[in-house]
């Protein structure tokens, strides 16, 4: 099960704080060349999970093992292969930018002679070339972003872990760092955690859901987006026939009426009869106005899979 | 690993106005203190001239110099000490050091040597008081090392505990008053027994004061910088095992 390539493993991971368990037996791997979304609403323990593939916390139970170093037997040699960035930028605010990755450098066991290359090409891919030296305490919440990342980057780790890291900054900022992102994808591997769901779909190519701890949904982001696709159609019929007629159309399974000429076919997923639909409103002539195959969107699935107890009981 | 962390620590001190406003008063009042020891040996001068086997320049000023000092450290030097670790829990800098690959008894002792950068210039700018009086005259080397060789001690000793403290907390200023408490307390500890003919052995031993005091008096006892060592350690190892704790599940 645990392929060669895996840089990240986690190995039935529980944390509990007192009674409450905040993630709970969670394994999941991620490889090189992989950018894994992490998503779960709040609370569902994604810093958590986070902070115990770094080492800021200790597993109540389970195993994490970063590059093939185990991150409680082999701390330092697990640390040393990745680069994280917190919630909070982890940043010293009375320091310029050009010190702080220096000291970030250093701390990262670059040798001083190849400490301030490290820094240039950090400052360069995270879009802070010109900011060098300026104090972390006067930039704006988005730079201090920036800065935070270029920490996690500048000895080049196999593996990035980013906590949230497009909150704050504004959309280009944003487009700049999912670039940035998808960069360090191809021969990094990146854990991202977000609440913006359609940057899931712009850079990770895996998914994974938590839910109260728990892992909820673990796949391609292909995967996720065949989950997206639902067996509907909705269509506006301008002179409708009898609700029977268009039950009798082939692949249709069932049919609801929504009012004002506009109706729900629910069909087989193989199968679907929009074809059919249209020969028989045209030789019908009903007025076909509208035909949308209906898609969830993401956010539609995501909530399935995170609130699945309170649309039971709404059902 | 640990001298990066350390010149960090000591750049930051630095950058902050704490450092020199501390380093200014502390040097205000010791040289108030410094001159009227001087003013005070003027006095006696003549009377001193005439007794035979009479207490030197060094004795009459330079030793109640680092007794002053003394006390007036224990007051500055949690104030230095409660950033160390509170500020970085408080701004949430910790994950940046506990993410790196570094373990925790380095971090500690990066922390520790900073800090103890920060006390050699300050010991440094004290020392040069009484070095002046070497313009007109000379001074007992012996007793001016020892003399100094006791401050260094009790300063890093000080600092180990202020050190711990911080470790302790996320509020810099419940670390320096916490610091402060402490170090009274070894302090004055040995004041428990004062009543009795002999006090309390154990209370006399742990007091912080008795065996600065002897140090100073040009009595070097190995015993005496064993205490300061010991004391240095235990403290270390604490705040390494407080910094370990915040990762373990409660």
């Amino acid at each position: 099960m645990e392929s060669p390539d895996a840089l990240i493993v986690v190995e039935h991971l529980s944390r509990y704080y007192g009674p409450t368990a905040a993630v709970r037996d969670l394994s999941f791997q991620v490889r090189r060349g992989e950018v894994l979304g992490f998503l779960g609403p709040n609370g569902a323990g994604k810093s958590t999970t986070m902070q115990m593939i770094t080492g800021n916390l200790a597993p109540s139970g389970g195993r994490v093992t970063v590059g093939g170093a185990d991150m409680l037997d082999e701390p330092v040699a697990a640390k040393a292969r990745l680069g994280y960035l917190p919630e909070q930028p982890p940043v010293y605010k009375e320091l310029t930018v050009d010190e702080y990755l220096r000291f970030c450098a250093r701390l990262n066991r670059i040798p001083r002679a190849r400490a301030g290359e490290a820094v240039a090409r950090a400052k360069e891919r995270c879009g802070l070339a010109d900011m060098g030296r300026r104090l972390i305490g006067n930039l704006s919440k988005g730079y201090q972003q920036r800065v935070g990342i270029a920490q996690a980057i500048i000895h080049q780790p196999d593996v990035v872990i980013l906590d949230e890291p497009t909150v704050g900054l504004d959309p280009i900022q944003i487009r700049e760092i999912r670039d940035l992102i998808r960069e360090l994808g191809r021969d990094h591997s990146v854990i991202l955690s977000t609440h913006i769901l359609p940057e899931v779909q712009s850079v990770c190519n895996r998914v994974l859901i938590i839910n109260r701890g728990e892992k909820v949904f673990d796949d391609s982001i292909e995967a996720l987006t065949r989950r997206m696709q639902t067996s509907a159609l909705v269509v506006v019929l301008r002179r409708p026939p009898a609700v029977a007629e268009l039950e009798e159309l082939p692949g249709v399974s069932a049919v609801e009426t929504l009012g004002e000429g506009r109706f729900r076919l629910h069909h087989d997923p193989e199968r679907s009869p929009a074809e059919d639909l249209v020969r028989a409103a045209c030789a019908g002539d009903w007025g076909l106005v509208e035909l949308t195959p209906e898609r969830l969107s993401l956010e539609d699935v995501f909530v399935n899979l995170t609130c699945v107890e309170p649309a039971g009981e709404a059902a | 690993m640990v001298w990066v962390i350390a010149a960090r620590e000591l750049r930051s001190l630095f950058l902050s106005p704490l450092a020199w406003s501390v380093l200014a008063v502390v040097e205000a009042i010791l040289a108030y203190l410094f001159l009227g020891q001087v003013d005070l040996y003027l006095t006696l001068q003549p009377r001193l001239a005439a007794m035979p086997g009479a207490p030197g320049v060094t004795e009459v000023i330079v030793v109640p110099l680092l007794g002053n000092a003394a006390v007036v450290l224990l007051l500055v030097i949690p104030l230095l000490t409660m950033r160390l670790i509170a500020e970085e829990r408080r701004n949430q800098t910790l994950p940046l050091l506990f993410s790196a690959p570094v373990t925790m008894a380095q971090i500690v002792l990066g922390k520790y040597l900073g800090i103890l950068g920060f006390l050699g210039v300050m010991l440094g700018l004290i020392a040069l008081m009484p070095l002046s009086l070497l313009v007109g005259g000379s001074l007992d080397w012996g007793l001016m090392a020892s003399g100094f060789l006791a401050l260094a001690l009790l300063l890093a000793a000080f600092a180990s505990a202020g050190l711990y403290m911080s470790a302790l907390t996320r509020q810099p200023t419940v670390a320096a008053v916490s610091g402060f408490g402490l170090l009274l307390l070894l302090w004055i500890i040995d004041w428990g027994g004062r009543g009795q003919e002999e006090g309390s052995p154990l209370l006399a031993y742990l007091s912080i004061l008795r065996h600065y005091e002897s140090l100073l008096e040009g009595v070097f006892k190995s015993s005496d910088v064993i205490y300061y060592l010991l004391f240095i350690l235990t403290f270390l190892v604490l705040s390494v095992r407080r910094l370990d704790a915040d990762r373990l599940p409660h």
